[in-house]
């Protein structure tokens, strides 16, 4: 009867152990995308101390403005959220005001437009999504708010494993850095681009993508000399994208720094009172 | 060991005795949590009780809160999370709290239930608050999954269209109990309405089960790892101080633990599909379950092929509901009178695989159905299966369990005596007193 369940038991680990091995061999069958992981780039908000950088935030709206948002629309981020950008009250609402809003109704029962107000929210390039996949060939370009958390390409094993520890939160920013930077590659062989779209190793759905490269060197215009290049213009706005979708991540780390802090300290005294009240119970028989 | 048969509660004030006579809430609440004796010997596996409790006042509070901000409408939800992440005071943490609170929630009471799988603490007399903790796991599971389409989210809308679509692999009545469930013909307006009410609904449900589950538990006594009946009240410690400090000792680890996943990583146990807006024409290239669900999934997906009048739909569904039901009848499966998997070394084997199984299955539910994982997880769902239903009946009577200690207090000592460091404890104690 032992040697039974000896035999069971060794074979019950060998099949928890080959299991890994088996599946990798098989991982290779089906296209997986994206064909290329994105490179993992250090952002100066990684890690339990990281906070955005005000500069690169600035550059990354000036991008946004005058590049993607043609066919991008950033429907959650207010003009009064801007501030945290560092711009002051004024200057949101000298920015606010270059845009149209359409406003009403008022008292005709008109609808009308005025200048934007820093209660407004960015203005969307398309006023619905039928519109905004008909001018793009039948792909409505997503919105903006939250595509840095809303895109993540898999991570596998054991990779998920360490970012527990690494605290990897940067995988939408890498993620649209290397897309944006992914363009003009040749295709491997054998695989046919279908017209109108372009090829991009990092795309997360397919091969190859219905936006066409939208950056190039020089397009946007910096003034606290900077670089520009297309990788300047893809890490600065993919930095501000992952502010638009999580603004309050400086403060979260601070907070959350405190609370470890205090959980620490409080735990280490809870225990000293725990084990007070236990070694009493330790001499007694 | 009932704390109620003998009750030593003495109120020392006039209007405490006032209050004795006529509604005795402080005498219960002294039996149950002041003067309830506790095995001497309970490690820190059993105080995962505590942190359950913990955790479901942080998730009903929090939930309380949230819905205060929260609409339940298809065209308006997604936009009113991000308004609570943006906007509301605070809204963030509410809101990762509870999100994450939730995947702690599994993990405090997957910790709990393997500790009572491991130490027998289903046996007799304790197989009624076994049946109840499985029942407070049911109720989870519901709460668990209709929170997650709460925020309307392409995870959201298609892991509910995946699991309500279970039901419709029920003959005859299947299709009646589907539509039922999401109130129509697909998932939309109707499902998200009901499931937020009985999202708020189930956890006070939860709370009602866990007084019943408490309540067995101070009739019958805490098992403890050597599995021995208490026989002396030198086995025991008084509830308070002893075991309240040691359960709020491993609560603040414990939230030690979940603050670093609210601050640091608060979207890691998440899905990024579920930061796009719910969209019933895109379906998702993966649908992918929350992570506590995932062996169940793989179990689910584990039967590819038709078994006679049975087609693997419903094969699927089956081999998943039936792996919960097979956890109600487990005080029954095992058959030794040997309480402990301490002193039973072939069961401690198994229940290691099994839990390496349980992993396995975890890892394979997150994987695509495809190539040589439905074969895997098909092997791994014979295993979970053959651990309660052949495993379990049939080492209770062919194994030879290890020779058990007379009393809890014996094993104790023996321990401290066997062991070659002296325990931390016994050696710093001259300091703390002094």
């Amino acid at each position: 009867m032992k040697n039974v369940l000896k035999g069971l038991a060794a074979f019950g680990i060998a099949a928890a152990l080959a299991a890994p091995a088996m599946a990798q061999e098989n991982a290779a069958e089906p296209m997986h995308f994206p064909i290329k992981e994105p490179p993992q780039l250090h952002w100066s908000f990684s890690g339990p101390f990281g906070t955005f950088d005000k500069e690169q935030l600035q550059r990354g709206l000036k991008v946004y403005k005058e590049v993607c948002s043609a066919c991008h629309s950033l429907n959650m981020v207010a003009f009064r959220n801007l501030e945290a950008l560092g711009y002051s009250e004024a200057q949101v609402k000298a920015f606010a005001s270059q845009y149209q809003i359409q406003d009403g109704p008022n008292d005709d029962g008109k609808m009308f437009e005025r200048p934007g107000k820093p209660s407004d929210y960015f203005p969307a390039p398309f006023p619905n999504e039928e519109a905004a996949a008909a001018a793009n060939g039948g792909a409505a370009p997503p919105d903006f708010s939250l595509i840095a958390k809303a895109r993540a390409a898999e991570r596998g094993f054991p990779q998920f494993i360490f970012d527990i520890f690494t605290q990897y939160t940067t995988a939408g920013p890498d993620y649209i850095h290397a897309l944006l930077t992914g363009f003009h590659q040749t295709p491997p062989k054998g695989l046919t681009i279908p017209s109108g779209t372009y090829y991009n190793p990092y795309f997360m759905s397919a091969a190859s993508t219905h936006m066409p490269p939208p950056l190039s060197d020089g397009q946007v215009k910096y003034d606290d000399g900077s670089p520009e290049t297309v990788n300047q213009y893809a890490t600065d706005v993919a930095a501000f994208l992952m502010w638009a979708a999580d603004p309050h991540m400086e403060v979260r780390k601070e907070i959350g720094f405190r609370v470890m802090i205090f959980l620490l300290i409080f735990g280490f005294l809870v225990y000293l009172t725990k084990r007070k009240v236990w070694n009493e119970v330790a001499h007694s028989h | 060991m009932s704390g109620f048969q003998h009750s030593t509660y003495t109120p020392k004030t006039g209007l405490g005795r006032w209050f004795d006579q006529r509604m005795p809430l402080p005498r219960l609440v002294y039996d149950s949590f002041v003067a309830y004796p506790v095995p001497r010997n309970l490690n820190y596996a059993y105080t995962f009780g505590g942190i359950l409790s913990m955790m479901l006042a942080i998730q009903i509070l929090t939930g309380i809160v949230l819905a205060m901000h929260y609409a339940a409408n298809s065209g308006l939800a997604f936009d009113s999370v991000e308004h609570i992440m943006r906007d509301v005071n605070f809204g963030w943490l509410l809101r990762y709290a509870h999100s994450n609170g939730a995947s702690f929630f599994f993990i405090a009471v997957y910790v709990h239930m393997f500790r009572g799988l491991y130490y027998g603490s289903y046996k007799a007399p304790r197989e009624l608050l076994w049946i109840l903790g499985c029942i407070i796991y049911l109720l989870m599971m519901a709460t668990a999954f209709m929170g997650y389409v709460l925020p309307w989210g392409q995870m959201s809308f298609w892991g509910a269209t995946v699991i309500t679509g279970f039901f419709s692999a029920i003959p005859l009545v299947g299709d009646w109990i589907q539509q039922l469930l999401i109130g129509g013909f697909a998932v939309g307006d109707p499902t998200l309405n009901r499931f937020f009410s009985l999202h708020y609904l189930l956890p006070f449900m939860i709370a009602g089960v866990v007084v019943l589950h408490i309540w067995a538990l101070h009739v019958a006594g805490q098992t403890n790892p050597t599995g021995v009946d208490v026989k002396t009240k030198g086995d025991t410690v008084p509830f308070s101080p002893h075991a309240t400090m040691k359960d709020a000792f491993a609560m603040v680890a414990f939230l030690f633990f979940f603050a670093y996943v609210i601050f640091y990583i608060p979207d890691y146990l998440g899905h990024a599909d579920n930061y796009v807006q719910a969209n019933p024409l895109k379906t998702p290239s993966e649908i992918v379950p929350e992570w506590y669900f995932l062996p169940f999934y793989a179990m689910l997906r584990a039967i590819t092929f038709n078994v006679g009048p049975i087609n693997s739909k419903l094969g699927g569904v089956l081999v998943m509901f039936g792996s919960i039901a097979l956890l109600f009848l487990v005080p029954w499966l095992d058959t030794s009178k040997v309480r402990s998997a301490v002193y039973r070394p072939w069961y401690k084997l198994f229940f290691w695989i099994f839990i390496a199984d349980v992993v396995m299955l975890g890892w394979l539910g997150s994987k695509p159905p495809q190539g040589v994982y439905p074969t895997l997880a098909l092997i791994g769902a014979i295993f979970y299966y053959a651990f309660f239903l052949i495993i379990m009946p049939v080492l209770g009577l062919i194994e030879t369990p290890r020779k058990l200690p007379n009393s809890i207090t014996e094993a104790v000592l023996q321990k401290k005596a066997g062991g070659t460091l002296a325990p931390a404890g016994a050696t710093a104690a001259p300091e703390t007193r002094s």
